[in-house]
Formats: C-alpha cells, sequence, structure tokens
C-alpha cells in the first residue's frame, strides 16, 4: 500500500529494507529524522555518536566488518566526516556503506548553504540525489547495492525540501543483506602509503566504470518532450520545472550528480535548439556541461543563493520571452506585519544565565544550539557563532590576541552536546596552552534544537534506554580544569557570582550552567506568575530577558499564563515584589 | 483536474502539524496525489511556520507560491497577513481570531497591528474569521484549535464529512479523539 511520507522516512525505509545492519549519526536539521526513523526498527543497531566523524567511522567499521551500514547528517556535518570519508574513497567497503547528507538551501536551520556536491566530486565517490520521497526510498535501497558492487561509499543528496516534504510512497519489504565474511585485506584497508598509491589508480577506474554506468542507468532520464527546449535539472528543481513547464519540454533530470554523464548530455543537448541547467545552490552541473563544450543558460538565469520554486522558474523564464500567460493571479497584496522570528521558549534554561552575561556587559563567544537565539533582542548577547566546537577553540585565540584586556571579560558558551560533540579538544587546548579562559556549558540535558535527542551526557541512548553518562564535572577536570563549578541558570544570584568569580580568577575555568530544557516531558512546570498591577512601576526591568511570555499592557508588566512556566526569573528582577504566584492581577 | 493548493500557517507549537496530517490522510483515502511540505527547525521555536498542502490528479512542486492557494488556513490574524500574498484571485482565508504577540511586538520595537483583519478585507481578500479558540477550551484543551480550524474548513471542502471524521479517527491518538471530535463537531457548525 502506498503512504505519506517525509523524504527522511522514505530514506529510512530504503535503507532499512535494502538490508541495513547498523547506523551512526549524529542530529542535524533537516537530516535528523532518517535515524530517528530507524530507530523504530529493533532488529537493527541505531545510534547517536558525538559527532558525524565518530558515526561515519563506526559506519566504515560496520561497513569492514561485513555489514550493510549508513550513517546520516546535515551538509556542515560533512565537514566534520570529510576525514574519514576521503579515505573511504580509497579503502572502499565490504558491506554497503550510505553516508546520507541533507544540504539546506535558504537555511532554513543552518550557518551556511554549503553545496555538498562538491564532496562528493572531490573525494571522487558516486553521490545519488532524489526529487521526492518516492525516489528517497528507490535510491536509498539502491545506494545499498551500488556501493557494493562498485566498492565506493555512495552519498545520497537530500535537501530541506525533499527531506520534510511528504508524498505518496509504494514500501516494499526488507531483503536481509547477510553480514559478509570478514576477510584481513591489508593491501585494501591499510591506507599508509604504499598501499594508498595502489588504491588511487582504482579510484580513478572506479570513477570511469561510474562514469559509464551515469549514461545508461535508471538514475538519470531523459523524458523527450519535442524539441525546442531542452533542460537539465535535478533534485526538487526537476519538481518545480515540471510543474511550470508540464510535458511541454524536453527534460535530461539527473538522478546521479556525481558521476556526471558525458554521451548522454551531449545526445540531449544536440536534441533541442536552447538548453537551460536548473540547479539550487552551485553550478555544479553546469560548469560540466560548459566543460564539455556546450553552451548552455543557467546562473545567469538562477541565483545560487537560496530555494527555488515553480515562482522562480517562471519570473526566470519570463526574462527569456516566455509569456505564461495562465500564470496565477493573486488576489492582492499582503499588508506590512511585523516579524516572527523564532525565540527560546518561556523558561528556557539558558535565559538567566545569558541575561547575566549582558547585564555584566561580557563578550561571548557562541556556538551551534537553541543557546543560538541569545543572539536576538532583546538579549543580544551574542558576539560570535561560527560552527560546533567554535566558542571553545575561538574564545583561547582571542584571549591570545588580547591577553589580559579580554581575559576576564569574555566568556565561551555551548551546549552539552556540542561540547560532546566537538568542544572538549578545544578545552584541552585552553588548559595546555593556558590561556585564562572562561567556558560556560549550558547542560540542558538534552539536544535540543533539532527536537529533542539523547546524547552521551543525558544517561540514555537513541532507544531511550539508560546508557553510560559523561560527568560534564569530572571530564573537564581530566582534561586540565581545576576549577569546574555548576550553578542552576534560574538562580540569578548564583549566576552573577559564577561568572565574576570565575572571570577574576586567574586560572582558565569552566562553569556548568545546568537545568534541563523545559520542554522535556519529565520537567514538571510551576504554576504560571502573575503581575500585581498595584505594584508593578512599569519599570520594564523584566522585560529585558526576552521571555515570550512577559509583556507590557498600559504600562504595566503583564504575564501570559498559557506560556509561563513559573520559572521565576522574572520575578528575581522585579525591585518591586510585583510578580509572583499569589500576586494579585 | 486542477491541483488544489492550501496553506496552513500559525506560529510554532500551534499544532498544524497535525492538521496537515489529518489533510494527508483525507486526501489519501480520497485517492488524489498529495504533496505535503514543512519546514522544521528553528521555526518550531515559536517562530511563523507555514505547512503546504497540494492535491490533485498528478502533483509536482510541493510548495505554494504567490498567487496559488486556494485556502489559507490561519491559526493567528498576523499569519493570516503575512501569507496574503499567495492567495489566488478568488482564495479564501479562513482565520482564528487569537492574537499571539511575535517578539518585536513584545519588546516594543513594533506593534501588534489593530484592524489587521479589516485591512485585508479592505485589500480585497475573502476573509472567514471566527473564534476557534473557544470552542478548542471548551472541548477540553487550547491545543484543540487546529481540529476546529480543520473542521470550519471541512465544512467548505466539498469533501464529505464522514470522509473526514473517519480521517480523524486515523489521524488523532485515540485517548484524545473524543476531545477532537467535539473540536471537529464545533468547527464544522462554526
Amino acid at each position: 500500500m502506498k503512504k505519506l511520507l517525509i523524504g527522511n522516512e522514505a530514506v529510512a525505509w530504503g535503507l532499512y529494507n535494502g538490508g541495513l545492519r547498523v547506523i551512526s549519526s549524529y542530529p542535524g536539521t533537516p537530516s535528523t529524522e532518517i535515524t530517528e526513523f530507524l530507530a523504530k526498527h529493533d532488529d537493527i543497531h541505531t545510534e547517536w555518536a558525538p559527532n558525524e566523524k565518530v558515526a561515519c567511522e563506526a559506519a566504515f567499521g560496520a561497513s569492514l566488518a561485513g555489514a550493510r551500514a549508513a550513517c546520516a547528517m546535515k551538509h556542515v556535518g560533512l565537514n566534520v566526516a570529510a576525514d574519514p570519508l576521503f579515505t573511504l574513497s580509497y579503502t572502499g567497503v565490504t558491506g554497503g556503506l550510505v553516508i546520507c547528507v541533507a544540504d539546506d538551501p535558504a537555511m532554513h536551520s543552518s550557518q551556511n548553504e554549503q553545496d555538498s556536491r562538491h564532496y562528493a566530486i572531490a573525494a571522487k565517490v558516486p553521490m545519488l540525489e532524489p526529487s521526492d520521497s518516492a525516489e528517497a526510498y528507490a535510491f536509498a535501497r539502491s545506494a545499498l547495492e551500488l556501493s557494493e558492487q562498485y566498492d565506493t561509499p555512495v552519498i545520497l543528496r537530500m535537501c530541506t525540501r525533499i527531506a520534510h516534504s511528504q508524498c505518496l510512497v509504494e514500501v516494499g519489504e526488507r531483503e536481509e543483506a547477510p553480514l559478509k565474511e570478514y576477510v584481513r585485506q591489508l593491501a585494501k584497508y591499510i591506507m599508509m602509503p604504499g598501499y594508498a598509491r595502489v588504491r588511487h589508480p582504482l579510484v580513478e577506474q572506479r570513477m570511469r566504470n561510474l562514469r559509464a554506468l551515469a549514461e545508461d542507468c535508471a538514475y538519470n532520464r531523459v523524458e523527450n518532450r519535442g524539441s525546442r527546449i531542452g533542460i537539465i535539472t535535478s533534485g526538487c528543481s526537476y519538481l518545480y520545472a515540471k510543474e511550470v513547464f508540464g510535458d511541454s519540454v524536453s527534460i535530461l533530470k539527473i538522478g546521479m550528480p556525481n558521476p556526471l554523464p558525458e554521451k548522454l548530455i551531449r545526445d540531449f543537448a544536440a536534441s533541442v535548439e536552447k538548453l537551460y541547467v536548473i540547479e539550487e545552490l552551485d553550478p555544479v552541473i553546469e560548469n560540466h556541461v560548459r566543460a564539455l563544450g556546450i553552451e548552455c543558460t543557467g546562473k545567469s538565469l538562477f541565483s545560487p543563493l537560496g530555494e527555488f520554486s515553480q515562482q522562480t522558474i517562471r519570473d526566470a523564464f519570463r526574462k527569456e520571452g516566455f509569456p505564461f500567460e495562465n500564470a496565477p493571479e493573486k488576489q492582492g497584496d499582503a499588508p506590512q506585519v511585523p516579524g516572527r522570528p523564532p525565540m527560546m521558549c518561556a523558561g528556557c534554561p539558558h535565559r538567566g544565565m545569558f541575561y547575566t552575561l549582558v547585564k555584566n556587559h561580557i563578550t561571548v563567544l557562541g556556538d551551534i544550539g537553541c543557546y543560538t537565539l541569545g543572539a536576538v533582542a532583546p538579549l543580544n548577547a551574542l558576539d560570535s557563532t561560527l560552527c560546533m566546537g567554535a566558542s571553545v577553540s575561538g574564545i583561547h585565540g582571542f584571549n591570545l590576541a588580547r591577553g589580559k584586556e579580554t581575559e576576564g571579560k569574555t566568556v565561551a558558551v555551548i551546549g552539552d552536546s556540542t561540547f560532546m560533540h566537538s568542544g572538549m579538544t578545544g578545552l584541552v587546548n585552553i588548559a595546555y596552552n593556558a590561556t585564562n579562559s572562561t567556558v560556560i556549558i549550558l547542560d540542558n540535558s538534552i539536544t535540543g534544537m533539532t527536537g529533542h535527542q539523547q546524547n552521551p551526557t543525558t544517561g540514555y541512548n537513541i532507544k531511550g534506554d539508560p546508557a553510560a553518562k559523561v560527568d560534564l564535572e569530572a571530564l573537564c577536570r581530566a582534561l586540565g580544569i581545576a576549577r569546574v563549578r555548576v550553578v542552576d541558570p534560574y538562580d540569578l544570584k548564583a549566576c552573577e557570582r559564577a561568572v565574576r568569580e570565575e572571570l577574576e580568577a586567574e586560572e582558565p575555568s569552566v562553569i556548568i550552567s545546568r537545568r534541563p530544557c523545559v520542554l522535556l516531558k519529565y520537567v514538571k512546570h510551576g504554576e504560571p506568575l502573575r503581575v500585581d498591577a498595584g505594584k508593578c512601576r512599569g519599570c520594564r526591568r523584566c522585560m529585558g530577558l526576552g521571555c515570550p511570555a512577559v509583556s507590557m499592557k498600559d504600562g504595566k508588566a503583564r504575564i501570559d499564563r498559557t506560556l509561563c512556566v513559573g520559572c521565576g526569573v522574572c520575578g528575581q528582577l522585579c525591585a518591586f515584589d510585583a510578580i509572583g504566584e499569589g500576586a494579585k492581577e | 483536474m486542477k491541483t488544489t493548493s492550501i496553506m496552513i500557517v500559525g506560529v510554532g507549537g500551534q499544532g498544524s502539524l497535525l492538521a496537515s496530517r489529518l489533510l494527508g490522510n483525507l486526501l489519501t483515502a480520497e485517492g488524489y496525489d498529495v504533496k505535503l511540505s514543512e519546514v522544521h527547525g528553528m521555526s518550531q521555536r515559536g517562530g511563523s511556520v507555514v505547512t503546504y498542502v497540494r492535491y490533485g490528479e498528478k502533483v509536482y512542486s510541493p510548495v505554494v507560491t504567490e498567487g496559488e492557494c486556494d485556502f489559507i488556513i490561519s491559526f493567528e490574524k498576523l499569519e493570516a497577513a503575512r501569507y496574503a500574498d499567495c492567495l489566488r484571485r478568488g482564495g479564501k482565508i479562513i482565520v482564528n481570531t487569537q492574537e499571539i504577540d511575535p517578539m518585536p511586538v513584545i519588546t516594543g520595537a513594533a506593534e501588534y497591528p489593530s484592524g489587521i483583519l479589516d485591512e485585508l478585507k479592505a485589500r480585497g481578500f475573502d476573509v472567514d474569521a471566527f473564534d476557534a479558540l473557544t470552542p478548542a477550551m471548551e472541548a477540553g484543551s487550547a491545543k484543540a484549535v487546529n481540529i476546529v480550524l480543520m473542521g470550519h474548513f471541512a465544512a467548505r471542502s466539498g469533501i464529505a464529512k464522514e470522509k473526514w471524521t473517519a480521517a480523524l479517527e486515523q489521524t488523532v491518538p485515540a485517548r484524545f479523539l473524543d476531545m477532537n471530535r467535539k473540536a471537529f463537531e464545533a468547527g464544522y457548525g462554526g
């Protein structure tokens, strides 16, 4: 029976039915659900690894041992996993190995919009790119086969729109792929120069073989609809092109963006009068077409920025003289309205610590997670956000550059999961190369932004079963930091004391700001607070917190009782004792 | 047949996901080709959220763009206005009259526009505004606003009511079914 599946669930079914036995991943929007859906199966092993490099290497180990394996990550996660990727290309695989990577054009939830296709080209591995959930299912399933057949890891490229769109998918049955026998193959798997030099020509030969496959495979197909216009496209751009042109133009749909075919493109180009290339982000297909000496129109019409849609395509082709007489006509113009950006939740434990940092005019190097939202008004707490772990590594460099001038006035903030991911090594550097830096671990006992995944500090694994729990205090001490203290971010006085004392101290320190995410099911909420209008002087001090539950009405503070979780942080700020559980409204 | 496009818009946490799942199940059971699209991530943290639902004989694009939308179902007043450019000529906006202040309003950097629905009507939009929050609370929870709205839309969808209730049973967990049935009925008759 056909089921409505988001792209990520379709990938999960494809991998599962393709005989997957092991998947190790790190959560990252928009890739997270692939692994979450696989975790519903008890006959395979699923896990959250501390980061994408570990995940990819765990998948490598499983493949080496003869199992079909995978890892999943967002586009920037592949930067972290790039080290194993480039040499996995040389070793090849035993059990099929699929690396699922999800790009995020338009940066719905990311810090950049890099194009993962460059990795497939640079690492010399095949990449498959589905256009919808049905293809995501089919491509994921066959990627495991392809991997074994060509002795290579295969990258499955998703993007936000395909990962999080649903369409009907016919889901078949699981085909068991028994563990392959483990045979020592030193020249294949020990990548030291003598062996790697022998492997490299095999990589080049493999790419030649794959190029031959690209000429004639189910992934790339021609829809021949006349000779006037030809469009080469891939991914969701294909859907938008079909939406606009239907069956009125010829299309070469690319499902394998690396390696790209040559003859197929030459023949297609020769069959049409005018050739266009429609692809989101970078001109990867376009550059390939041009390198073949074929004239085409691509990025001169289409932006390398953001997501496309049918509207993008119509707008672009209007410039080429297409009238689109039946194009949609809007009812009217929307009025201008205030924006509604995402924000930290009411009762978010990060808020109290951020408030303390802002109040003390501290320079804050930020990191990746919910707490990146500390950057928005009214807190405006952050000075930088680069990538996972960069707060901890960065503060060291910052203090190296400016010494005593900044050491007592600067902190790094990083979440528990991000600290596990790549904060630890930065902390080692602080201790080892001795800057007087202060790191605040915002420990909310969960990987928050991606939708609540367990991590090594939570004490539970992906299935919710009890697991080994990292002792953050002991870990920081073991890494060489003698001053480690824990503070409750709902206690503003304690936060203030901790921040002042650790910044004054003449040695590096870690403050663990610890309180579970307010959205966790086991977290008990307090009674919503009230504002005593008689006592409130309208000083707006509580407004500095940027809590969505607190606003001003007729010159007095007001608390939205449907949002307030009774954390009490605003009450601690009130100089007139106007906020409390029992306050009269 | 022509593809029909619906947008469900609101504020992160209002339950638009369940509403779109209900629509997805209904339209699949009706035998249509269906595409749904939503964006997770940052938008879950109280930001503006939009889900696209498209159905017909053959649907390609999962997204709805300017002038394409047949129905905008909005969980909140501002959000109805935010996406109004997407409404096609002759399309309809169904909107819950609830107001949720966005951060720029909370901090005083902007004002919640008063009379925003009248402004939309003045600009020629067909606006069907009603209070979905009160019947939701009467049914048992403010969270049932999503199903009240879907009930209201159901009565205008051209799809038989029993098909809707069957899809509702398929979509909602059993322990919340009674509450959601009440919410759906309130919206259907509202």
